[in-house]
């Protein structure tokens, strides 16, 4: 434990992640543009502190006994006099992992930002998106019910909108952006459904409720699958699981230290974190489904990553590959590999991510492999650096990597070797590892190896300054220890590391504490946690040691035989000339088997048009309609007027005047102007008046 | 003082008029003040009401029970046909009263920059905000009327002089549409009056609590062809102003060519009046109709059609004020939705959504009114760029965008899921109908961002400042007041569930 926080409460180490980074947003947001340098010392401090606090969570975390050290509700929506839904934190050994990984990847992007963006034009308000993001992502492991993590989740997406839109002139990096959100959102509206089904027929939507009410739900129900399958379509969506991966190669866009931070380390793996959450909830089918979305996503990215030239766009495919792997490991159970390899991952691929940024810093923002060449001597440690994280992701013996795949592979072929059948996962495993090797290193060949290809992008590269160094020193010195120190080949033994054995505490603690029974994942299936099969753990453990580490080796050589260029710049086999063999294969793979036109074609025009049939009924219907309707009453009125105007006023009114005026022309002639004449008439007018009085009154 | 902070609230606006009247009309500047100073006024009083409201006294058991016994006034006014000068609030009520006084203080600050004829504005607004105090008070059948007649005709004018170029079209549309409605909601309450009379219940004829209490239409157990016909005049007489399709097509040509305050009282306050009335006066009063299981049906399928259509038609407008009027349309089927399930979670829903669609609708026409200041026209495919020109303006702008969007932690999530986790138990298919308007919503809100404030910065646009003072003065509580009751939905809540749940109790 660290010496200056013992004497803190683990709540308050909470509110301190939690806070820390919020305070900052706020203060930020409203006057990055008073303070100075637009503030970037306060992100960092504060997420500096964040990660102190995380890493004392940390290690306390696992010198308890207790796995789930804070679970604390209270009322947030309240909806009568009695009921209400909750909000409220949840920390236990997977909340602990992950506050770690967010707060330590997020800060040295923080850090590595410094020198990467000096020169933006919304450097403050990068650094509030950043903010933003982080303060929200620990927000979502924080989280103890569904409810806040769905609303840190919507948050996530977010800042990463606004961060892939932060270049927003660029009108390819606002159309990314928004594909981004519409995309993870569309996984978002299947979660939504998901959470909507369990309020339904629990009422509620803290874990501890929900895997109560999963554990005493004796048989399997229909709403149990459909719950579960919403749940995971959310996690296709943040973790860019097929069909709606489309969006994360978009995502380049963004900054560097953003697709360092948002788009390989953390948010991408909410998903998987979501997954790893809810595992009782799943049931036999949904997790085969889990399973097999995985595996297919981890073979059909990679596929499209060995013809990317981006650098970027590579290790983007490269992502949505390993996420399958992670989301692959769930479906069989592997709940602790599946976290191992987030883990390890979130090391080496911000690590290749941030390495590249500093490539193309050292470019000036040129990010096409085919440009680069010969670039380790110029930029020695970013070149290293990239090496070790690299050899991480292959799954290079004894790296980090290594380990943490080797486990799932493992998982993989146990789960074939009981006798499931689905051979498909173990293939898919496989075949990611031989793809993996062969598409990394040839991005590594051709950017730092062979002759360069653009001069004066050659001879202006060098190294950065320590702030974007440092950061990319301390996750390749992750990449390579990190769980994996000291097992050079342990004699083929499944012996776990350190860090494994630990999470594998966590897994069947947090199984039977946290969620109060085994998972659903161990009644159907077969658990790598369960130590009654542990022969059969060592036989899969052996194989995928054996398979996988071959296979490596085989892509790391087709690798180089493709595209080591020697001291006269020729490679061994010209990797051109496959392609022009294979065209239709090599343009399918270019396109991204053209799913971004299908979508296009499938969706979005569509939509449109809807739109614009909807827009025109409204104009054309409706308010036609409307409008005919004030015309025909117009027409009446008219008619009414025109019948006013002739029979009333013409014959009527106009004609009783006429007769009036014709009485009276009559009558004045009675109006003669003699004295005498009216002196008679008003006598015999007040004559006949007195006998009208007389007689009838 | 308690007795008396309804009428105060009421009519304290009107007070405003006489003292405006007796301004010379060239004092701009005193005119304004003193129309903003009343409205700030009404603002405080209001603000006062909700803090001495306690909203655990709310409960169904006597004809004013669930009224706030302290506030609850009652005079008689015409007595020979025992019409009541009848005021009370209760949970729903009083968020929409707050929700009123705050629109109109703030919408003044809007109104600042109009020229033509500033008395008579400022007079035909502050007769509104006392229509619509009235609306949200009135317990007598009577009074009610008069106050949704009053809040009418300053519109009518508001529209008519100071908008747009195609404003007597619009104000004659707006005017004939809810005129409609009135005459229909008349009708209701001469139907009332004649079946107590003929009851021997003239005392409460005009009486809306003892009125929901006593249902002098019910036939139970069997629901009579005439108990519909009356539901449906009243549902019409409301829906126009929610507005519900088909009737709604009033509401893009009314908010297209009003002044920018009149656009956002108008979308804040007069919509809500809808919602109000069918939570008010058309649900209870004929609980056995709006229970009958086609009629739920019918409702919430109109509830999401609003949500879908409404969308798809603010996903086609290229004029930035109709963009808006369209999402309007969209975001008050939600409300209509969460009502027509009857379940605790939907009126909750409603209510907030109701709620927090005045707040996020109001900045959004105030965005497009700052736009509209500078440009001149609210063409979506001539912008562009805004954000580069006008940063702090652009961060509002995201703030009004995402709360009408439902980003969560913003004000439109909260009314969403509720009204969305009461329609579920209702019925999974129209759920997952209604669940593609959160795409919908999300695509119109984010391409219109694109269109309007993304992408390279034009020079046309290089003289357009930042907001004024008097726009931050306007918008900067707006915001505020989405993030606050986006994080803290419980602030509004606990004032309305115990009167949502009271409204509930009446269909079971």
């Amino acid at each position: 434990m660290l010496p200056l926080l013992e004497s803190m409460t683990v709540l308050q180490l909470a509110i301190t992640i939690f806070a820390s980074p919020l305070i900052a947003f706020a203060i930020l947001s409203l006057s990055h543009h008073k303070v100075p340098r637009h503030g970037d010392w306060l992100a960092i401090t504060a997420l500096f502190v964040s990660f102190i606090c995380s890493a004392e969570i940390f290690l306390r975390s696992f010198a308890s006994d207790n796995p789930v050290m804070l679970n604390l509700s209270y009322s947030w929506l309240p909806l009568s006099a009695k009921h209400s839904l909750s909000g409220g934190i949840l920390i236990d050994h997977l909340t602990a992992i992950m506050l770690v990984v967010v707060t330590l990847v997020s800060f040295l992007a923080h850090l590595f930002s410094v020198g990467y963006l000096h020169d933006d034009i919304r450097y403050g308000r990068y650094y509030c998106s950043l903010l933003l993001f982080t303060t929200s992502m620990l927000g979502l492991v924080l989280a103890n019910n569904l409810l806040y993590l769905f609303i840190s989740w919507e948050l996530v997406g977010l800042s990463s909108y606004l961060l892939i839109g932060h270049w927003y002139e660029k009108k390819s990096a606002s159309n990314a952006a928004i594909k981004a959100f519409i995309t993870t959102r569309v996984g978002d509206v299947g979660m939504f459904l998901g959470l909507l089904v369990l309020y339904d027929q629990i009422g509620s939507l803290q874990y501890a409720d929900v895997f109560a009410a999963v554990h005493f739900s004796a048989d399997l129900a229909t709403w149990q699958t459909v719950a579960g399958l919403g749940l995971f379509f959310g996690a296709m969506g943040k973790s860019a699981q097929f069909p709606l991966h489309v969006w994360l190669p978009d995502a380049m866009e963004a900054p560097t230290p953003v697709s360092a931070l948002i788009h390989a380390a953390t948010m991408v793996a909410a998903g998987v974190y979501l997954c790893a959450r809810m595992l009782p909830i799943f049931d036999a089918q949904t997790l085969l489904v889990i399973a097999y979305i995985g595996a297919f996503t981890a073979v059909f990215a990679a596929t499209i990553a060995i013809v990317q030239v981006d650098i970027k766009k590579v290790l983007a495919y490269s992502t949505v590959s390993q996420l399958g792997y992670m989301i692959m490991a769930l479906g069989v159970g592997g709940y602790t590999s599946s976290i191992f390899h987030l883990t390890t991952h979130a090391f080496f691929k911000a690590g290749l991510f941030l390495s590249a940024g500093a490539v193309i810093y050292a470019a000036h923002h040129e990010q096409s492999i085919l440009k680069f060449g010969g670039l380790y001597k110029k930029i020695p440690i970013t070149a290293t650096c990239y090496l070790l994280c690299t050899l991480a992701l292959i799954g290079f013996p004894g790296f980090s990597g290594f380990w943490s795949k080797d486990a799932i592979i493992a998982d993989v072929l146990h789960y074939n070797l009981v006798g499931s059948g689905h051979y498909f996962l173990g293939f898919a495993a496989l075949v990611t590892v031989f793809l993996t090797a062969f598409y990394m290193c040839r991005q590594y060949f051709l950017t730092f190896f062979g002759q360069p290809k653009d001069e004066h992008l050659h001879s202006h590269a060098k190294d950065p300054n320590w702030t974007m160094t440092l950061p990319l020193i301390i996750l390749s010195v992750l990449a390579v220890f990190f769980a994996g120190g000291g097992h050079w080949f342990p004699e083929y033994a499944p012996k776990k590391s350190g860090f494994e054995q630990v999470l594998q505490m966590t897994a069947s603690e947090a199984n039977t504490l946290e969620l109060s029974h085994t998972p659903t994942a161990g009644k159907h299936q077969n658990s790598a946690a369960h130590s009654s099969e542990h022969g059969q753990i060592i036989d899969a453990h052996k194989l995928a040691m054996m398979l996988s580490t071959g296979l490596a080796f085989l892509g790391i050589l087709v690798a180089y035989l493709f595209y080591y260029q020697n001291s006269k710049g020729q490679t061994r086999f010209s990797a051109q000339k496959v392609a022009e063999r294979f065209p239709f294969l090599y343009r399918l793979l270019v396109n991204k088997y053209y799913l971004d036109e299908l979508y296009h074609f499938l969706f979005v025009r569509s939509l449109h048009a809807c739109a614009q049939e909807c827009q025109e009924f409204d104009r054309k219907v409706i308010d036609g309609f409307v409008n005919l309707w004030a015309k025909l009453t117009m027409m009446a009125t008219a008619l009414v007027e025109a019948c006013d105007r002739i029979v009333v006023d013409y014959y009527l009114v106009l004609g009783l005047a006429r007769s009036v005026t014709r009485a009276g022309n009559r009558a004045s002639a009675l109006q003669t102007g003699k004295i005498k004449a009216y002196f008679v008439f008003s006598m015999c007018s007040v004559l006949a008046l007195i006998i009208v009085l007389f007689f009838i009154v | 003082m308690e007795k008396l902070l309804l009428s105060l609230i009421v009519f304290l606006p009107i007070f405003g008029v006489a003292i405006i009247l007796f301004l010379p009309a060239a004092r701009l500047q005193l005119i304004r003040a003193t129309a903003t100073i009343t409205c700030a006024l009404v603002l405080a009083l209001s603000v006062y009401l909700v803090y001495i409201f306690d909203p655990h006294a709310a409960n169904t058991g006597t004809a004013l029970g669930g009224f706030n016994k302290a506030t609850l006034i009652e005079l008689p006014w015409i007595k020979s046909f025992h019409i009541y000068y009848r005021l009370g609030i209760d949970g729903l009520a009083v968020s929409l009263v707050f929700l009123t006084a705050l629109l109109s203080f703030l919408a003044c600050f809007i109104a600042f920059p109009i020229k033509l004829q500033v008395k008579a504005f400022f007079v035909l607004y502050l007769l509104l905000v006392t229509g619509m105090m009235g609306v949200f008070m009135s317990l007598d059948f009577f009074l009610f009327y008069v106050f949704w007649e009053v809040m009418l005709l300053p519109m009518y004018f508001l529209i008519g002089i100071w908008g747009g170029e195609r404003r007597a079209y619009a104000a004659i549309k707006f005017f004939i549409y809810t005129l409609l409605g009135s005459v229909l909601i008349l009708v209701v309450i001469l139907a009332y009056y004649f079946k107590m009379s003929a009851l021997g219940l003239n005392e409460y004829a005009f009486n809306i609590p003892e009125l929901i209490m006593r249902r002098p239409f019910d036939e139970h157990p069997t629901v009579g062809w005439l108990q519909i016909v009356l539901f449906f005049c009243l549902f019409i007489g409301f829906a126009i102003k929610i507005p519900v399709f088909p009737f709604h097509t009033w509401l893009p040509d009314a908010h297209v060519e009003a002044p920018t305050a009149i656009s956002v009282i108008l979308a804040g306050v007069l919509l809500k009046m809808g919602g109000y009335g069918i939570l008010r006066i058309n649900y209870p009063l004929l609980p056995e109709v709006a229970s009958l299981s086609w009629v739920m049906y019918f409702m919430a399928l109109l509830g999401v059609i609003n949500i879908i259509y409404g969308a798809f038609c603010a996903l086609g407008q290229t004029d930035f004020k109709r963009l808006v009027a369209y999402s309007s349309v969209s975001h008050m089927g939600y409300a209509l939705l969460g009502i027509a399930v009857l379940s605790n979670e939907g009126v909750n829903g409603a209510v907030f959504q109701m709620f927090a669609h005045g707040i996020s609708s109001a900045m959004m026409f105030m965005i497009v009114g700052v736009l509209y200041e500078r440009a001149h026209h609210r063409d979506l495919n001539r912008f562009g760029g805004i954000a580069r020109q006008m940063p702090n303006y652009f961060a509002l702008a995201v703030v009004a965008f995402f709360s009408s969007l439902g980003l969560p932690a913003l004000i439109g999530f909260i009314g969403e899921i509720l009204v969305f986790l009461g329609v579920y138990r209702y019925s999974a298919e129209l759920t997952g109908i209604a669940l593609i308007g959160l795409l919908l919503t999300a695509s119109y809100i984010l391409l219109t961002m694109q269109r309007v404030y993304l992408g390279d910065p034009k020079e046309a646009h290089n003289s357009y400042r930042d907001c004024t003072v008097w726009e931050y003065c306007a918008l900067v509580p707006l915001a505020l007041s989405s993030i606050v009751f986006g994080c803290f939905p419980g602030l509004l809540l606990d004032l309305v569930k115990n009167s949502s749940a009271a409204f509930v109790k009446l269909f079971s």
